[in-house]
């Protein structure tokens, strides 16, 4: 059976349509989400697409946190739901306190939109398992607020338990704590990236073909996964 | 009514680089005695009835404030709204 993997739109949004086009060339069935129904349509996982959801009013991701449909996500992933947030996606996920740390204003305060090389380190997760360990990667990255910052304990703790998904290589962008681009919970379902493995999943339209890995490993963990 | 204002600021260990480009903006004014800036967001809430202090702390908590990097400081006051500092009327 094709896994049916979530994308939600929120209002301002931007990356929704990529993000389903990603699951869709992976091999998965991408089923739209409405921030406003908390209603997952019996999905397999959930992707939290990019964007300024809410205007980024008040913080990013600070009012996204609230909507109906978060209620039903956040309640899933403490259940083992696997979830991706990139970028925008990240910063809900750290409001909602699924992941540790928060993300601010870039350290140079200027927009930051280029292709960006990072390195995988955890390859274990089920975003992520379609990577070797510390295989470096080539995807874009667009925002503005994308600086990964959290007290100095939960830094070590992540680093010591393997939870930094991945840092930035050849220059950090934005100032990020340890380089960080993005990390992951306890329990691996849930992997906050701050760069936008979506827009790279064709030749035609991305820096290369390195994104697809985050999409075909969440198709290759639900396989696995018992039912 | 209850007037409530809530007063958000970065944690003193997160980095405020808006504050920064302030700070660094001052010499194009002649001031050279300025060490820092620190930018701050308040917010101005009105109840229809008495201000639950437990509810605006939970507000503050929840929404207004990320307690991962800011601080908040809660304030209850009477006065009407302020009028803008240089308004002639």
């Amino acid at each position: 059976m094709t896994a049916r993997v979530g994308v939600v739109t929120f209002p301002g949004s931007l990356d929704d349509g990529d993000a389903a086009r990603a699951v869709r060339v992976a091999g998965g069935e991408a089923v739209r989400l409405w921030h406003g129904d908390a209603d997952l349509h019996g999905v397999d996982a959930v992707v939290l697409p990019g964007g300024f959801s809410y205007g980024d009013y008040l913080r990013t991701g600070a009012i996204a946190r609230f909507a109906p449909v978060m209620e039903s996500i956040i309640d899933g992933a403490r259940g083992g739901l696997p979830v991706l947030g990139i970028c925008n996606g990240f910063q809900i996920l750290c409001e909602a306190h699924l992941l540790p740390g928060a993300l601010t204003r870039n350290s140079h305060l200027h927009f930051r939109n280029r292709d960006q090389w990072l390195r995988v380190h955890a390859a274990s997760t089920a975003w992520t398992n379609s990577f070797e360990a510390d295989q470096e990667i080539l995807v874009p990255l667009k925002s503005g607020e994308g600086r990964y910052v959290a007290d100095a304990a939960t830094l070590d703790e992540l680093a010591a338990t393997g939870r930094i998904v991945a840092t930035y290589l050849r220059g950090n962008p934005n100032g990020s704590e340890r380089d960080i681009a993005g990390v992951t919970n306890e329990a691996g379902n849930v992997v906050g990236l701050m760069p936008h493995p979506e827009h790279a999943i064709e030749a035609l339209t991305g820096p290369s073909l390195d994104g697809l890995g985050f999409f075909t490993s969440i198709l290759k963990h639900l396989a696995g996964a018992p039912a | 009514m209850a007037r409530v204002v809530v007063d958000v600021m970065l944690k003193p260990e997160i980095l405020d680089p808006q504050g920064q480009a302030v700070a660094n903006a001052l010499p194009r004014l002649g001031i050279s005695d300025v060490s820092s800036v620190r930018i701050g967001r308040r917010i101005e809430i009105e109840f229809t009835g008495a201000a639950d202090p437990e509810r605006v702390r939970e507000i503050a908590d929840k929404l207004l404030a990320n307690p991962v990097i800011e601080d908040f400081v809660i304030q209850e006051v009477d006065e009407p709204a302020a009028v803008p500092a240089g308004d002639p009327s």
